[in-house]
């Protein structure tokens, strides 16, 4: 070991472990954080938890009510198991919310990040382009991309990708502008330092925060655009289970069995205000100044 | 754990990173002790407004830097003390004019712009806005180190020795974060980071302006130890004149990005020349109530650096001011036997003011 000529080193906590210790005490976090993780469990494991088939439909068990023996949570339009749905439509419900938004972020990041620290006319020509897509309202726009590419789950994913870039990009891009007026970033620069790795070493770790918590504000737009396009016959087709197109199939059941009907928008309740909660609380854990 | 006789692999890498570490620090003198550490000529840069204005922030300014000395820079707000100080670390790129240090060109060959910023540094006036939220106090002093090829280990061990030498226990200091230190605190690790590369001139803009008066005496006189220690030489920004005088060997007074005045600081202050500068030196508050200001030494503010009036640009305020003033811009010229440049005409023997000396009788 080369500490044998060196004086000892005692490593001081990193910020992550200070981050750590700071999301212990958030404690509704927590329990959002750990919604999040029952419903990605369930997800996984839906063939085994899930009670019944979720394709297997009966024309005589039609919209039963909550509790109804083999039926805990009722069954829907063409007799399906609530239940089973719901759990296997966690599986790409969450995958529609959460793939686009990742890519974006990264992506947006990206753009966002290099147009606010280099400025001037690179950032007039970046984030010009990129209004020029903010512009559009973000349903249009998720429709007419994926009208334009066809459908299915990739197409979807695309396009969703394409529309949450430029607010996340946005973002960083304000977040980035204000960081690199700061002395430490100066002082970066008068060590010797260059665009790279002041980027990388002084500027990402205060942006990525607030960008982050932004984007996980997205995840549940995500999840929205995505089963309306699935209503739209664009993204996911039936019979597959997915929260946003079972809530667009049980729409006409509102009034026969209203309970039922509203269950899977319940569930994209839950879970985006789960994710809210969480980034929220990963935003004043990763916040140093107390 | 290696009981061998020959130095272990690890070891041996060590050393050499060891041996890396030293490189860092070699500061020839290679100019030798005549050559002004730093020579400016024609410093200028001016921002573009909108609608074709410009901000003449600093315009045209000459000054050199003695090796082992501190050079004092006062003026008052907005006359381009702080862009001077970015221009002098190229944090900004001027419009005009060029530095030499120790002899070579800034950002040419011989003096690439990464190897003068390792041997030119600077503190700034905000201590809590220069360190990175982010990074623990010794990382933030290592980095610069590790800019320049030293390992992590061996730019945090000189890191933990830079925060002692300050006056913080690294023990005690070197994993926290900025917030959880004070003003005068955060300021010893800037200046510990300033002195991680081993430089040889430190730019001290303002540093130790937003400091309670107790706190700022204490930092003044570690950077009066560290001069001696490290051999270094300070240019000293402030708006405070005692300050400046406590801290330097020569005094540079800017007005509206211009030099009105330069010379060794106790004969400055015992006898301004400049009419600015004697304005200025009559603002400062005296302990003697029966010599207490009793009237404004200037009035109004200075002009706007956009427009700058043509000619002297002080003689709108300019108690001496003639027709002279208003039409030629005085050149900054020496004056008296201590050294002293200044830029006026009453001090220009020969100048077409009633109050200049005649001019000198050039014998053909």
């Amino acid at each position: 070991m080369s500490a044998a000529t060196l004086p000892p080193v005692a490593a001081s906590p990193g910020y992550w472990a200070g981050v750590l210790t700071r999301f212990s005490r958030e404690k509704l976090a927590i329990a959002a954080g750990i919604v999040i993780l029952l419903i990605i469990l369930a997800a996984i494991f839906a063939d085994v938890i899930a009670p019944a088939d979720p394709s297997k439909a009966s024309m005589l068990r039609r919209l039963k009510p909550l509790g109804t023996p083999g039926y805990p949570l009722g069954s829907d339009e063409l007799g399906r198991d609530m239940l089973s749905r719901l759990i296997f439509g966690a599986r790409l419900s969450l995958f529609m919310g959460l793939v686009p938004v990742f890519i974006a972020f990264v992506i947006g990041s990206l753009i966002g990040i290099s147009a606010g620290f280099f400025g001037g006319r690179f950032n007039t020509l970046v984030m010009r382009t990129v209004d020029i897509f903010y512009a559009f309202p973000s349903v249009l726009l998720a429709i007419a991309l994926s009208g334009a590419l066809g459908a299915g789950i990739t197409n979807s994913i695309l396009s969703l990708t394409i529309v949450f870039i430029p607010p996340i990009a946005r973002i960083a891009e304000s977040v980035t502008a204000q960081v690199r007026g700061m002395d430490y970033v100066d002082a970066a620069r008068a060590s010797g330092a260059g665009s790279w790795l002041i980027i990388r070493a002084q500027v990402v770790g205060n942006v990525i925060g607030p960008v982050f918590v932004y984007a996980t504000s997205l995840i549940s737009v995500a999840m929205i655009l995505a089963s309306g396009l699935s209503f739209l016959g664009l993204g996911v087709k039936p019979p597959t289970p997915e929260w946003g197109l079972m809530l667009n199939t049980l729409r006409t059941a509102i009034y026969v069995q209203p309970i039922v009907a509203v269950l899977p928008g319940a569930a994209i309740f839950i879970t985006s205000i789960a994710f809210n909660i969480l980034s929220d609380g990963l935003r004043s854990a990763m916040e140093v100044k107390s | 754990m290696h009981p061998a006789a020959h130095p272990h692999p690890d070891e041996l890498k060590a050393l050499a990173e060891k041996s890396r570490a030293v490189k860092l620090l070699p500061n020839a003198d290679r100019g030798g002790p005549a050559t002004p550490l730093l020579s400016v000529t024609g410093l200028t840069k001016h921002f573009p407004l909108a609608r074709g204005a410009v901000v003449r922030a600093v315009d045209g300014v000459d000054f050199t830097v003695k090796k082992g000395e501190t050079l004092g820079v006062v003026g008052e707000s907005g006359c381009g003390k702080s862009t001077t100080a970015r221009l002098i670390m190229q944090l900004l790129d001027q419009d005009a004019g060029e530095m030499l240090f120790d002899g070579e060109l800034v950002g040419g060959l011989e003096l690439p712009l990464k190897e003068y910023r390792r041997q030119a540094q600077m503190v700034f006036q905000d201590s809590y806005a220069s360190l990175n939220p982010r990074m623990t106090i010794e990382a933030s002093v290592a980095f610069g180190p590790q800019v320049h090829g030293l390992s992590k280990n061996n730019a945090i061990t000189r890191a933990r020795d830079l925060l002692a030498k300050v006056g913080l226990d690294p023990a005690r200091f070197a994993g926290r974060y900025p917030h959880e230190l004070s003003g005068g605190q955060r300021q010893r690790v800037n200046i510990a980071r300033a002195l991680a590369l081993s430089p040889r001139l430190l730019i001290l803009d303002e540093s130790v302006s937003a400091l309670d008066k107790s706190v700022e005496a204490q930092v003044l006189n570690l950077l009066l130890d560290l001069r001696e220690a490290f051999d270094l030489t300070y240019v000293f920004i402030s708006h405070d004149l005692n300050v400046v005088r406590f801290m330097s060997d020569r005094v540079m007074v800017m007005y509206l990005g211009e030099i009105v005045e330069i010379g060794p600081v106790e004969t400055l202050y015992a006898a301004p020349a400049h009419p600015y500068t004697r304005a200025l030196l009559a603002a400062m508050p005296s302990m003697d109530p029966d010599r207490r200001t009793e009237e404004a030494p200037l009035a109004g503010d200075p002009p706007n650096p956009i427009n700058p009036p043509p000619g002297c640009r002080f003689h709108p305020r300019c108690p001496f001011a003639e027709a002279l003033c208003c039409a030629v811009r005085p050149e900054l010229s020496p004056v008296g036997e201590d050294g002293r440049q200044v830029a006026c005409h009453i001090n220009t023997p020969g100048a077409r003011h009633s109050k200049a000396p005649p001019a000198l009788e050039i014998i053909p």
